[in-house]
């Protein structure tokens, strides 16, 4: 007999846990960051990408993804977001750029690394943004007039993000030092 | 700027750079620069657009300076060019407001002398307004 919904059980799987630890993490570096204040709306450090960048090296493109997405849903719902014009705006962003990442996995990694990966993803991050604040939030061309201030950011918040996960992933393969101060995000 | 103390510190994180990375990082910090230049030079003028009565007496470029007299009703209106720039240097009006409005520089912007019929515009790839008249 099929076992009723109050019975079934779900066991997670260490691949699952590995993932809610991934996107919890991220989560709270999201959330963390809507404390920064920012001059311009839409001009983030995205930190949580660095989690994504570290998953993707990892675990591949499939977890960084559930951790991508994971972490805009559960970030909306912490922050009072979800279903509001800048959860779509993220969640637009945030399949932009993980499209760019899986077609960055065939770039030739000793030319290029988690930095090139982070800069591209972070361009494609506020293309799909603004291809949905032209299409549906502010119907008009002036979206497009900064531009090239959210390039900057991309280039610079891009730039940071991509040192700090090729840093994680770099003390994380390097021989244990046995100083207990390793972080557990990349575990 | 960076001291001799932050030299290590600058190289311990330029160890994670590679080769294609510097490359993107250029492209993306050109991508911010072309695209501040492409869209930020709507409001450049490049041509003044001088009319006396409702009709056009002049059209110039605004790259060499130069000075012209418009003749109206009053008497004579002296108009100013500079590189990227135009004024009403003097005006006949009792009012003056076109010559006090000072020097012109983005496109769509007007100085209109009523009394002597003179107006000065400057125009270019994309202005304020469709069209002005009076």
């Amino acid at each position: 007999m099929t076992p009723s919904t109050t019975e079934r059980i779900l066991t997670p799987t260490p691949d699952d846990q590995r993932v809610a630890r991934h996107a919890a993490a991220a989560i709270v570096l999201t959330v963390a960051e809507a404390a920064i204040p920012l001059p311009l709306p839409g001009v983030k450090p995205g930190l949580a990408n660095i989690i994504t960048l570290v998953v993707l090296v990892r675990w591949g493109w499939r977890e960084a993804a559930w951790v991508a997405l994971l972490r805009v849903l559960v970030g909306s719902l912490v922050l009072g977001q979800f279903l509001a014009p800048g959860f779509f705006l993220s969640l637009a962003g945030g399949v932009a750029s993980l499209v760019v990442l899986a077609l960055s996995r065939y770039l030739p990694p000793r030319l290029f690394g988690p930095v090139s990966q982070s800069i591209l993803a972070a361009f494609a991050h506020i293309g799909g943004q603004l291809v949905v604040a032209r299409a549906w939030l502010v119907p008009h061309d002036g979206v497009f007039y900064l531009v090239p201030v959210f390039a900057l950011a991309a280039a610079l918040f891009g730039l940071i993000n991509g040192l700090m996960a090729a840093r994680l992933l770099a003390e994380h393969s390097a021989p244990a030092t046995g100083d207990g101060t390793r972080s557990g995000l990349v575990r | 700027m960076a001291g001799p103390a932050l030299r290590p510190w600058f190289a311990a994180w330029a160890r994670h750079l590679r080769p294609g990375d510097l490359l993107v990082l250029f492209l993306a910090l050109g991508a911010s620069v072309g695209s501040a230049l492409f869209l930020w030079q709507g409001g450049r003028p490049d041509k003044a657009v001088v009319k006396a009565g409702g009709r056009i007496f002049a059209e110039v470029d605004l790259k060499t300076p130069r000075t012209f007299e418009v003749p109206g009703p009053l008497g004579i209106t002296r108009i100013e060019i500079q590189p990227g720039r135009a004024r009403v240097a003097s005006d006949p009006g009792p009012r003056q407001y076109c010559v006090r409005q000072g020097w012109l520089s983005t496109s769509g912007a007007v100085a209109i002398c009523a009394p002597n019929q003179v107006s000065l515009a400057l125009s270019g790839s994309r202005a304020d307004y469709d069209s002005l008249n009076y």
